[in-house]
């Protein structure tokens, strides 16, 4: 390469030449490497198969009211309580801006009587207690996370503890009265 | 140092083409070493034994392991009880894991007493931490390894920890498991990781060697060798004292593997994975339990940043602080043995840590040693309050105002005297 370069007189031209083709061969480098990199990288985002999982569908019927199941979705339980009349009242009563993470009731829920939310603690990814009849459901009648001790409401509202957020709502549709497709 | 002159045609050959011979020669025969080193020199060479194990063990443990959520744990029973002598390469790999930090946490206490990691030292501190962070990422993935309840709750709280940072935190946690939970893209990236990390070790084991031998061994005194009366070479003086303390130390190791080799583990990990039940009492192995307890002492937001974040950094910052305290310690003198105010807030920091470790492995609310009004929480918190505060205040001030004994004229000087005095 060098032998080619011009020897005689100012040299300033060929080294900004130089210069330019440096940067632009660097420049192209660097764009090729990140775009040789990125498949490894996005092979590690879900797949196709596991993005096709996301949806579930459940029937509402054998709930009875004050009673709460778990359901897969996802790979992680979701929470869905057939809440009784003052279980609702309880959670329509708190004033919003004693609340953590503000959020009023009516927007967490789709049906009053049924709350979906996803079961998994906004701190740590814990599972709180108090799906299952009998188990401990913290000061606010809703959840209760042993791990790091964390209070949800009967809107499943964070009340008290290091979790930051409210449980999750899921994207969910009824498709009948007793039937809801949850993803 | 001149290349040694082989007798064998054979060794001569090679080492003529390729100086790999005489290079070990330099390193494991003549390197010149203080001729007073302790017995706490001895745990580099320990942590590499235990390495060598980890990955002899683990090669085999892989002969008749399953990566797969519905198979994992089964596969793991399997070596237990099927395969021969399987019960005993997988206990010897569980525990070699502690054994691994025991070594290493001394390995660093005695860097810190000695001041080992001052000038010119700093590029062999600064990849002995980085050796620290990729054992933590490996020991971590290991443990998931066997797909238990802890496995897989642990995995859930620590790759949860990453959600914390704001807008990247909940893709990078779906990145983390390839999926919306832990589940097996998870388990199988784990296991691949877990396999290559050890080797990654290895290389920096290497780097960390070749440092060692191009600024030299520290020693008690911290004063560095002067002249040829202050070094003995490497063999056999140390090969020996180093092979004696091997000795010791596996007798400590198998008493573990053979007599208590569930003792540092915790029962739940053998109930199977259950990603619907949360158990009621989650805690890292021990040798994360200070770094845990840092995690969760801080339970208060400030500047708006959420106490999440700030405990999942300052968890980070206790570690990554370790690479600048070659600066922030001002003391021109390296070993504590002739600091005498800075030798105290040594022993209070190692206290620290022990009192850290404790807060970690119990539950915030508990009462610290059952003392009634003193809360786990609070004396996490005053623990790490004063883990941080001895790199950044204790540190920097102690060195500037304290007044240092007068040091040895040499290593040898220093010998003869004790000797003497004996």
């Amino acid at each position: 390469m060098s032998q080619t370069v011009h020897s005689s007189g100012d040299h300033q031209p060929d080294e900004n030449r130089r210069d330019f083709l440096t940067l632009a061969t660097t420049a192209v480098g660097v764009v090729g490497t990140g775009v040789a990199l990125w498949p490894f990288v996005d092979s590690m985002n879900p797949s196709k198969d596991v993005l096709a999982l996301a949806s579930v569908e459940v029937n509402l019927a054998n709930i009875p009211v004050g009673q709460a199941v778990k359901v897969m979705w996802r790979g992680k339980p979701v929470f869905i309580r057939h809440r009784t009349e003052r279980e609702i009242n309880e959670a329509n009563e708190v004033a919003l801006n004693e609340l953590v993470d503000p959020q009023a009731d009516d927007a967490r829920v789709e049906k009053k009587e049924w709350l979906i939310v996803v079961g998994v603690c906004t701190h740590l990814g814990c599972i709180p207690m108090g799906t299952a009849t009998g188990e401990a459901r913290g000061d606010y009648d809703g959840w209760y996370c042993p791990c790091h001790g964390s209070h949800y409401d009967t809107s499943g509202r964070i009340r008290r503890g290091p979790a930051p957020k409210n449980l999750e709502v899921p994207t969910y549709t009824f498709l009948t009265d007793t039937t809801v497709r949850i993803g | 140092m001149s290349a040694p002159q082989w007798n064998n045609k054979v060794v001569k050959w090679v080492d003529d083409r390729l100086p790999v011979i005489s290079m070990l020669h330099h390193s494991a025969y003549e390197y010149p070493t203080p001729k007073n080193l302790s017995y706490m020199w001895n745990f580099g060479s320990l942590a590499g034994f235990v390495l060598v194990t980890m990955i002899l063990t683990g090669i085999f443990l892989v002969m008749n392991y399953t990566p797969h959520t519905d198979m994992a744990f089964e596969s793991v029973e399997r070596i237990m009880r099927d395969v021969n002598h399987g019960w005993l390469i997988r206990y010897i790999h569980m525990n070699g894991a502690s054994m691994f930090f025991i070594c290493v946490f001394i390995h660093i206490f005695r860097g810190l007493y000695y001041g080992s990691y001052k000038a010119p030292r700093e590029v062999l501190w600064w990849i002995g931490i980085l050796i620290l962070l990729a054992m933590m990422a490996t020991a971590f993935m290991g443990y998931v390894l066997p797909w238990g309840q802890m496995s897989f709750w642990g995995a859930t709280v620590i790759t949860n920890l990453f959600s914390a940072f704001p807008i990247i935190g909940d893709p990078l946690v779906t990145w983390l498991w390839g999926g919306f939970s832990v589940d097996n893209p998870t388990l199988n990236r784990f296991f691949s990781l877990h396999y290559l990390m050890p080797f990654v070790i290895l290389g920096l084991v290497v780097l960390h060697v070749w440092a060692l031998h191009s600024v030299r061994s520290n020693n008690p005194t911290g004063v560095e060798i002067k002249t040829p009366q202050d070094s003995i070479p490497f063999h056999p003086y140390y090969t020996i004292k180093d092979l004696f303390g091997l000795g010791v130390f596996l007798i400590f190791f198998c008493a573990f593997v053979f007599f208590a080799p569930d003792y540092l583990g915790h029962p739940d990990n053998y109930i199977p994975a259950n990603p619907l039940v949360t158990p009621p009492h989650i805690v890292p192995e021990w040798y994360f339990l200070p770094f845990y307890a840092i995690l969760r002492s801080i339970d208060f937001t400030i500047l708006g940043i959420p106490a999440k974040l700030l405990g999942v950094l300052a968890m980070f910052a206790s570690i990554v602080i370790l690479f600048v305290i070659p600066w922030l310690d001002t003391s021109k003198v390296r070993s504590s043995k002739f600091r005498p105010v800075y030798k105290w807030f040594f022993w209070l920091f190692v206290i620290d840590t022990f009192i850290l470790g404790y807060c970690g492995a119990k539950a915030p609310d508990d009462y610290f040693m059952g003392i009634p009004g003193l809360k786990v929480i609070v004396m996490g918190q005053l623990s790490t309050l004063y883990y941080f505060a001895h790199f950044l205040v204790v540190m920097p001030l102690v060195g500037k105002l304290e007044r240092t004994k007068p040091l040895p004229a040499s290593i040898s000087e220093s010998v003869l005297k004790e000797g003497a005095n004996a």
